[in-house]
This record gives C-alpha cells, sequence and structure tokens, in this order.
C-alpha cells in the first residue's frame, strides 16, 4: 500500500468519524490543525484505524506520533513486516 | 506471526503481529452503503424523517465506527420531544472506570429499538459521590435507571494474595454491604431502577490453574465478588447486565484491550462498545415490555435439514447419529426451553399443511412436538401474510415476532415488508443456529414470573375454552357455562413482578400507555390517598392468572375525585366481561373511601383500539371542553349514577 493509499483511507475514517467531508489531511496534519479532532476522537480514530487495519499500534507510539504522516509509516511499516512474516 | 483466531473487523486483510479482536454482532444483516445511506438521511428535510432513517439504519449490523457515526447524526436532530412511536429514556450511568466511549453506542442500541436514551455519565470513579451527593449534576438529570458500571480492581487490590477464604469474604461483604446502600440510596433519591454491571475478569493468572484453588487469588475474588453481587442483586430487586458472561463468550481480548486501560483507564475496550450498547438497551427494553414474545420457525433447513416434500419422512436429517440431525435437533432443543420459559412457538413454512404435520406427530427424533406450537401455518402463502396471520391469531403485536428462516429470500422479503419483525442473520452452518439466535438477546427477560412459567399452559387451556365457545349456544351461554369467579385487592408485594411485567408488556387494552418501573409501582402502592387494583380470573378450565391491574390517583385539582391513571388487561381473557366486573369492583372500593367520580383518558395509539369503546360502554361520558395533549380523549362516571354491569363473574374473594 503507497502513502497516499493509507493518507486516503485515514481521510475517509477521520471524515466518518467526524461526520465531516471537508477534512484533508496531509502527512503534515497535527491534530489541533482540525475542527473537533480532540482527545477523545483521537483515541476513536486509533481505534477505528486499528481495526480497519487491523494492527494495534504500540501504547508508546499513541502518545507520540508527531502528525499524521507519522501514523502513516508506522501503518506502511507493519505492512511489510507483515508481507515478510507471511513470506 | 500470530493467527487471527478470533474475527477481527478489518476488511482489507492486513495484518500485524497483534490485531483488534471485536465482538461482532452476526444476527444483524451487513449495511450495503452505510456512509451514502447516513449521509442521505441528513440531508433528509424533516428531523422525524432523518430519525426514522437512522433507527434503520441502526438495525444493521454496524461496526465500532459506525456507530458512532450514525450517534453524530443523531446528535445533530434537533427533536424538540419523542416523535410518535419513540420512547424517552433518560439512562444515567454511573462508573469507576472511563465510560465515555460506551454513550454512543448505548444510544445507537436504543434507536434500534425506538428508544432515545438520553445518556448521562457520571463523572470519572465518583460513582458514590454522585449518588450521595445531594447538589451532583445528577439531581437535575433526574434519572429513571441507573446502571453501575463497575471495575473490580478496587476489591482485588484490597485482598492479599494469601487471604484465606474467610478475609475473601469479609472484604467482599464490605464492599457490597456498602453497594447495596448506594442501590438503595439512587432508589430512595430518584426512584430510578437500578442496573448492576458484572466485574469482568481482567485479571492474570499467577499460579496458572491452580489460581481456582487459591482463595486470594484475583480470578478466584472476582468469581465470588460476581457470585455475591448476583445474590445481593436478586434479593434487592436490582437487574444485572452480565457483561462478565459476555466478554467470556467472546474471548477477554475482544473486551478488555490494556492499551485503552493504559491511555484512558477504559475497562471496557471501545471496540466492544456496540455491544456493550445492545446489552444495555435490551435491558431498557426488556424493562418497557419490549422484549420478543413468539418465535416463528421455518421448517425445511431450519428445524430439521432437507425438505419434507421431497425427502419424506425418512429422508429428513433429524435426530441423534448425525452431527447435522444433532444441529437441527439441538434448534429444536433450545426453541423448547424457550417454551419452557414462556416464550410462544410458531411454525411458518412454505408447506402442504399435512406433510408438515405429519413429521411433528409421526417422527421419533422430534423433540418438538405438534403440542409445542400455538400457531401452526404451512401453506404456499407469502410469509409475510402468514406472520400477520400467526400475531393476529396469538393476540400479540406483529413487533413481538422473531422469524427464524434458513432461506435469506424469505428474511429479506420479511425484513422489508414487516421491518418490525426481528431477523437473525442465520449462519450457512446449522451447527450455529443456536448460538445466533441466543447471542441477538431478543428474549432479554427483567423477571420470572409464574405466568412465564405457565404460559404455554394458559395457551393451551384457551384452546379449550375456545372449543367451548364453538358448542355454546350463545355468548352468554357461554360466559355462563365458564363459571367465572375473580380474586382482587390492592397491589400486592408478591405480584409486584407479575404487575410491572403487565403495565410494561400491555399493548392492546392498556388506556394510557403509561409504563411504571417497579420502584414507581411500589410508589403509588404505598400512596395513601391512590387505589390499586389487582384482578386475578378463574374458570373451570384453570387459572388464567393475574390478569389486570389499575391504577387510581387523586386528581391535580378535584377533591373525591379518582383519575385512572391506566388500566391494562391481558388480552388471554378478552371478551370475558371481566372488564365489566373490574369496573363494578373499582366503584365499590372508591364509595368506601367516599369518592364521588372517577376521570379517565384514553389515550390512541396504533394498538389499542380495541378498547377506543371502553370508556363509554362502561357509563363514563365525554367531557367535552378538557382538552388533552397527545390526542386523548377524556372520560367521566359519576359514582352516584353507577349501575353495576352484568359480568357472570362471580367474587372469589378479596387478596392476592
Amino acid at each position: 500500500m503507497t502513502d497516499q493509499e493509507i493518507l486516503t483511507k485515514l481521510t475517509r475514517i477521520l471524515r466518518d468519524l467526524l461526520l465531516d467531508d471537508s477534512i484533508v489531511l496531509t502527512m503534515e496534519t497535527q491534530r489541533e490543525e482540525v475542527p473537533n479532532w480532540d482527545s477523545f476522537n483521537y483515541i476513536n480514530f486509533i481505534v477505528a484505524t486499528e481495526i480497519e487495519f487491523g494492527v494495534k499500534f504500540k501504547v508508546a507510539d499513541i502518545e507520540s506520533f508527531p502528525n499524521v504522516g507519522a501514523i502513516v509509516a508506522e501503518l506502511k511499516n507493519a505492512s511489510s513486516l507483515d508481507v515478510h512474516a507471511r513470506g | 506471526m500470530r493467527r487471527r483466531i478470533h474475527s477481527s473487523c478489518n476488511e482489507f486483510g492486513l495484518t500485524m503481529s497483534v490485531t483488534s479482536r471485536c465482538p461482532t454482532m452476526n444476527w444483524m444483516p451487513l449495511a450495503a452503503n452505510f456512509r451514502e445511506d447516513l449521509r442521505a438521511a441528513l440531508d433528509t428535510a424533516k428531523p422525524t424523517g432523518c430519525l426514522e432513517k437512522l433507527a434503520s439504519l441502526a438495525g444493521y449490523r454496524l461496526g465500532f465506527l459506525e456507530t458512532v457515526q450514525l450517534d453524530r447524526a443523531f446528535g445533530r436532530l434537533d427533536l424538540k420531544e419523542a416523535p410518535p412511536g419513540f420512547l424517552p429514556i433518560r439512562l444515567a450511568v454511573l462508573s469507576s472506570s472511563t465510560v465515555d466511549q460506551l454513550a454512543p453506542a448505548i444510544r445507537v442500541a436504543g434507536l434500534r429499538r425506538r428508544l432515545l436514551i438520553d445518556v448521562h455519565i457520571g463523572a470519572y470513579g465518583q460513582y458514590r459521590q454522585d449518588v450521595l451527593d445531594p447538589s451532583s449534576s445528577l439531581r437535575q438529570f433526574a434519572p429513571q435507571t441507573m446502571l453501575f458500571s463497575l471495575s473490580g480492581r478496587e476489591v482485588i487490590a484490597g485482598v492479599p494474595l494469601t487471604a484465606t477464604l474467610e478475609e475473601v469474604d469479609r472484604i467482599i461483604a464490605r464492599f457490597i454491604g456498602e453497594l447495596r446502600s448506594l442501590w438503595q440510596k439512587a432508589r430512595e433519591t430518584y426512584n430510578a431502577a437500578i442496573i448492576q454491571q458484572t466485574f469482568i475478569d481482567v485479571t492474570d493468572p499467577l499460579f496458572g490453574s491452580y489460581d481456582r484453588l487459591v482463595p486470594g487469588a484475583p480470578t478466584r475474588v472476582l468469581a465470588r465478588l460476581n457470585d455475591r453481587l448476583c445474590e445481593a442483586a436478586a434479593q434487592d430487586g436490582v437487574l444485572i447486565l452480565d457483561v462478565a458472561r459476555v466478554s467470556e463468550r467472546d474471548g477477554i481480548d475482544a473486551w478488555f484491550d490494556a492499551g485503552s486501560w493504559l491511555q484512558g483507564k477504559l475497562e471496557i475496550a471501545p471496540q466492544a462498545a456496540p455491544l456493550y450498547g445492545d446489552l444495555v438497551a435490551r435491558i431498557l427494553a426488556a424493562q418497557r415490555g419490549q422484549s420478543k414474545k413468539c418465535l416463528v420457525l421455518d421448517l425445511d433447513n431450519t428445524l430439521w435439514g432437507g425438505v419434507i416434500g421431497d425427502d419424506g419422512l425418512e429422508g429428513i436429517v433429524i435426530g441423534e447419529g448425525s452431527a447435522a440431525g444433532e444441529a437441527h435437533l439441538a434448534l429444536q432443543r433450545y426453541a423448547k426451553q424457550l417454551k419452557e420459559r414462556g416464550i410462544i412457538l410458531a411454525v411458518c413454512s412454505k408447506n402442504d399443511a399435512k406433510t408438515a404435520e405429519a413429521v411433528f406427530h409421526e417422527h421419533p427424533e422430534m423433540l418438538l412436538r405438534r403440542s409445542d406450537i400455538a400457531a401452526f401455518l404451512a401453506n404456499w402463502d407469502d410469509k409475510a401474510e402468514n406472520l400477520k396471520t400467526i400475531a393476529t391469531r396469538l393476540n400479540i403485536g406483529i413487533d413481538s415476532l422473531v422469524f427464524v428462516d434458513d432461506n435469506p429470500v424469505e428474511r429479506a422479503r420479511i425484513r422489508q415488508s414487516l421491518p418490525a419483525v426481528a431477523v437473525p442473520e442465520l449462519p450457512d452452518d446449522a451447527a450455529h443456529y443456536v448460538r445466533c439466535l441466543s447471542d441477538a438477546g431478543y428474549f432479554e427477560a427483567v423477571a420470572l414470573t409464574s405466568e412465564d412459567r405457565h404460559r404455554a399452559e394458559l395457551y393451551e387451556a384457551n384452546a379449550k375454552r375456545e372449543a367451548l365457545l364453538g358448542s355454546a349456544q350463545s355468548m352468554d351461554d357461554f360466559l355462563r357455562g365458564l363459571e367465572m369467579s375473580v380474586v382482587c385487592g390492592p397491589f400486592t408485594t408478591v405480584d409486584l413482578a407479575r404487575i410491572v411485567q403487565l403495565f410494561n408488556k400491555t399493548n392492546q387494552f392498556n388506556a394510557t400507555t403509561r409504563r411504571y418501573t417497579s420502584e414507581e409501582i411500589t410508589h403509588f402502592a404505598g400512596l395513601p390517598n391512590v387505589l390499586t387494583l389487582q384482578f386475578r380470573l378463574l374458570d373451570r378450565i384453570g387459572d388464567n392468572g393475574l390478569v389486570s391491574a389499575m391504577i387510581l390517583r387523586p386528581t391535580a385539582d378535584e377533591e373525591k375525585m379518582l383519575e385512572i391513571d391506566n388500566w391494562i388487561m391481558s388480552c388471554r381473557v378478552f371478551g370475558r366481561r371481566l372488564e365489566f366486573e373490574a369496573m363494578n369492583i373499582a366503584v365499590e372500593a372508591a364509595r368506601q373511601l367516599g369518592i364521588k367520580g372517577f376521570v379517565a383518558d384514553y389515550i390512541a395509539t396504533p394498538k389499542n383500539s380495541v378498547i377506543s369503546a371502553l370508556y363509554p360502554s362502561l357509563g363514563f361520558t365525554a367531557v367535552s371542553e378538557l382538552k388533552v395533549p397527545n390526542g386523548a380523549t377524556r372520560w367521566f362516571l359519576n359514582l352516584a349514577d353507577y349501575v353495576a354491569h352484568q359480568s357472570y363473574i362471580a367474587r372469589a374473594g378479596v387478596g392476592a
């Protein structure tokens, strides 16, 4: 999965979660820049992402993702590990 | 890599070493276009139209994200009051951990049942203060139901690993004692029904299997705590939300997530919230008499394997000896057990009636017998029409039916034409039919009354009475021949559960559709100026049970007048003139109190038209100048003018 594909999926999740189709996420987007993306909805976003991608983030990572790009990178990392494990 | 051993919610096939495990609600159908449908609902001009669409979307199998979305859409609706057909409920959730993640799911599960649940979340970890502090925001909220969602951690933390059984019991007893006084305080203060959640076991093994033999081992303490909790709840009339049981069934990893606990002190993981909400809403609906009452079963490939019309008695697969035969037998056994707890069984099948009935009479391996089935419809007509006939014949609402059919086309057809009927999405393999049906929780109970235990017999006795009616010369003849008598008196504690059940389950003979919790009934019964009456009808075929109840309370503005707050009667005894004898009794009791008149409202609903002419038939006159909201009509009876009605019902005595 490419960065862009992952980003598109994350955007869709956040749009659904906040029911706001005007949201646009980039690799640089930080939580504070998106209206209504408070800490409660951040946890909801993480949970929804984990479910959709079938992964679990590390607790330490969840607390420290600096921006959306870091989440994309972690998901990409997870998927390549998985491919590796399958091989 | 660890293999995913439980259904994960992801649809993309991407996996990692640890995946998110979710409880899934497999009995509900998948939504084809949830995102689009939700956005279309939001574009609906009228809030009530939008609410209808959201309620119907809530009937699909929703995951975590869909549930949060639907709740957000619901939150955007500007509803001034609950539209017709929707019931508002105020629920307070008091907790010792974070429970905010559960509120959206509770509201969505309510919507699924046309309940508009206003959820008040108590302060984090402050459940004691919430109840005890008179200035808490809970007071303003005035909850009708209070749910205690507690973690077992604080109890476990107080038990040393080396504690003896006696020490453990002492600690548990102290905790339960404190909880009971909180329940009592909550009841006194809010007049609310109490639901107590069981403690989920998130403990880790210390000794391994030997944990079970160590009194102070956390898992052992928790098991004992749950035992004591349920004993106390049973004694105090508190309802139980058994998440411990469900989390065991799903696997604790589906319910508890160490990460969520560490991040935000969430005892119930967010991905379990949709099911948690459904479990809560089941109880709230059951309290209001909205649990299902009748299980309607298809035959071919549902109750047995194969098609009786093609395969014949020898060819169908049922009974011991083959795995498939035992799978179908397991469904029969489950249905029979449901019947024993008061659920009515019916059959709806595309079959020749004689051929289908012959299986029940002649197949030696059949566990269900023809006499177990209260309504048997095997024909070639449309199943939706047959379901309507079943509801009419059993005198219950169409929304009281659960329809079990292996055929996806029939299921889709019923869902579309009769959305009020519950239709579980049966799995392909008959081995899992029972699990699917039981997981769906259609028959959630809040009491087990003696009426429940004897319901099947009551229906059989009614069949005998109908046969008697067929042979009688006239209706009067029939009624005289029944040799009826009534036992009446004020509400009694021993009958409380049945009275609450009647008020909440009865939809047809229900004058105002006012529902009461058992706390409210006890409250009414204790007021000095309120007249409560309960009626048990006996006849020569048998005891019909406690079938009617009436609450008369003083009116706000006039002395020596009583208003019928509500009056209900079981459909089992319609046409027996019990309403006339009941009114005779009410008038006599009121006269002894010096009462001069009765006023009564009839509030029409889609289901109670059978009593639209009740009050005029009893001698009440319409109060024309009074405008009552809800399209109600108001009636007045001057007791001085009242002439006792003929009823053919003798008085068998006063009391229970």
